[in-house]
């Protein structure tokens, strides 16, 4: 079981350098689009080539530069789900899920079959690709992955072409396929949301190369770095500078917080959510910042406010802070205004270099 | 109209079995080695890919004499290609059937090419790598998913080829020559009695060439027409 990856490329002016170890069952993969994701997990694949370094699936070694192994792809047991599914167009449902298959015409009839079953394709087995709709594409897509018994599955963006309808049942449906899988996933996604729904564990890719790894949770609750923390959803950075173990400064707006845990020494930035904030009304109170709004955008669900900080020095950047108030708190802004002041609580200041 | 029935009647019939030999023959040839020249020259490095592209695609730029001219350099029995042939192994090229065959399969070859590369060219990569990583070989890969996803743009190319090689003249006749019953196609026929002023055989004989084309056209069109159904297009 878990995969370890150490692979270095060059193309062009890009250069990946990837390399993390995982043992767990469900990995996720999240970095802005061109950060070298979809390359690593065809690294891992064997669709491309590495020019140096190692990938091990499970017990196998597939790829090792220095002892020049490189596993053709036929023999590693990956599969692959591409963001268009890329089933065969010209084959039907049941000839896509057969398609990898060996063994006499019994064996592969019976596989099919009980593809088909589990994967719900029951009466559809005569269609062409075509003919199918996005989430029976996906299923066929999943069964011919599953009928060939991979190792790992490599999902690559799977949802990002979706409406939001149409991925969140997608997704959900993902989740129920994979559940009673054994082998290892890993989800390739710029979607936060999908990385932390699916993975146990979670890369942050940057410009390729790996900037953070942690346990999904975790990861998000401290990020560590500003571009991870980008990555993770988090709207708010301040520029920060550490006074002592418990005081940092936002160096903008000459204003202190003061916290009871202790203070990284390489804290650069605090990195603070939008949906985090707690409002004030009236006196200051401990470390929250002036502010007066600037912009307002209605959502459905939330309103999303861009505030400026009426600090002691002047910002030359007239929007610095987001605060997004869910709906169900809009009635008490209604009733008692905007605050004056938003609170910063310690528990969800993430401490950043 | 009498004239036309009495010229039916004693028509020689020879130029139109010859021409359509050679077209078959030649489209056989050109299917096959078009198919294997696309998929190879596909996959080499983008400079061998210029020079191959450029020497196999020149048979159609340049005047079909010319490409005669090449071949007579290459096959004529004063030349050591051609005393090899003759000598080792009994075999005439100029002024025969194969002649014919050559030099039409020479001037059709590159429409087959060109053709079925765009067509290999334009299939998403996405499916040949989900087939490699469900362990499909490489041959299976090309006659399951590649041949039939690139199969309007190949039945395209042998539409071409086959009506080329059906057509070809300047160089057949330069390498075959115009031998009544042996190599005289169709084309040849034409321009031969178009000199002796016989308009109106050579008028049966376009007719007879254009009904051809038709023909052609149209199967190919129902071939091709099955196959489109099975794949969505824009």
């Amino acid at each position: 079981m878990g995969i370890f990856i150490d692979v270095h490329k060059k193309l062009g002016n890009f250069t990946l350098n990837i390399r993390f170890a995982s043992e767990a069952k469900r990995i996720g993969i999240l970095g802005a689009s061109g950060c070298g994701k979809s390359m690593t997990l065809k690294s891992i694949a064997g669709i491309i080539s590495p020019d140096a370094g190692t990938i091990r699936i499970g017990e196998q070694i597939v790829f090792d530069s220095g002892k020049k192994i490189n596993v053709k792809p036929q023999n590693r047991r990956a599969g692959y789900l591409f963001q268009n599914y890329a089933l065969f167009p010209n084959m039907t449902v049941e000839q896509n899920i057969a398609a990898g298959l060996s063994g006499s015409r019994e064996e592969k009839r019976k596989r099919v079959r009980e593809m088909v079953g589990k994967f719900q394709l029951d009466g559809l087995e005569r269609r062409l690709p075509g003919e199918l709709s996005g989430g029976q594409q996906q299923r066929t897509a999943l069964a011919r992955i599953m009928a060939y018994k991979p190792e790992i599955i490599l999902l690559d963006e799977p949802f990002s072409a979706l409406d939001i309808y149409l991925k969140d049942n997608l997704q959900r449906e993902m989740e129920n396929m994979l559940k009673d899988y054994e082998g290892t996933v890993i989800l390739v996604s710029h979607d936060r949301d999908e990385v932390y729904r699916f993975c146990e564990e979670t890369v942050i890719l940057d410009h390729g190369n790996v900037l953070v790894s942690d346990k999904t949770k975790e990861l998000f609750q401290n990020p560590r770095l500003k571009e991870a923390a980008k990555l993770t959803g988090c709207k708010n950075f301040f520029k920060a500078k550490r006074v002592d173990a418990h005081t940092v400064e936002l160096t903008e707006w000459g204003l202190f917080l003061h916290v009871r845990k202790d203070v990284p020494e390489n804290c650069e930035w605090i990195g603070y959510r939008a949906h985090d904030f707690i409002p004030v009304w009236g006196e200051r109170k401990k470390n929250s910042i002036p502010v007066c709004v600037e912009n307002t955008a209605q959502l459905p669900f939330e309103v999303q406010y861009y505030l400026t900080v009426s600090g002691e020095k002047k910002t030359n950047d007239p929007e610095t802070v987001r605060w997004f108030v869910q709906r169900e708190k809009i009635a008490q802004l209604k009733e008692k205004g905007m605050p004056d002041h938003l609170q910063l609580s310690e528990e969800c200041m993430m401490f950043l270099a | 109209m009498e004239a036309v029935v009495e010229i039916l009647k004693e028509l020689d019939w020879s130029p139109l079995w010859i021409s359509l030999k050679t077209g078959t023959a030649a489209t056989v040839i050109s299917f096959f080695l078009g198919i294997f020249a696309a998929g190879k020259v596909m996959h080499t490095t983008p400079g061998k890919k210029a020079v191959l592209d450029g020497i196999l695609t020149l048979p159609m730029v340049i005047p079909p004499t010319a490409a005669g001219f090449f071949l007579l350099l290459l096959f004529s029995r004063r030349r050591p290609l051609g005393i090899l042939l003759y000598e080792q192994f009994d075999i005439k090229v100029v002024q025969t059937w194969l002649g014919c065959i050559i030099a039409a399969t020479v001037i059709a070859f590159p429409l087959m090419y060109r053709n079925a590369r765009a067509a290999f060219e334009q299939i998403d990569v996405n499916l040949i790598y989900a087939a490699r990583t469900l362990g499909m070989s490489e041959t299976k890969i090309f006659w399951k998913v590649v041949l039939p996803s690139a199969g309007p743009g190949v039945a395209s190319g042998t539409i071409l080829t086959f009506a080329r090689a059906l057509g070809e003249y300047g160089a057949t006749s330069m390498l075959a020559g115009n031998i009544p019953g042996k190599t005289g196609t169709i084309s040849q026929k034409i321009a031969m009695v178009i000199q002796d002023g016989d308009y109106l055989t050579a008028g049966i004989w376009v007719a007879i060439v254009i009904l051809i084309a038709f023909i052609v056209i149209f199967l190919m069109n129902l071939i091709s027409g099955k196959h489109m159904k099975q794949v969505k297009r824009w």
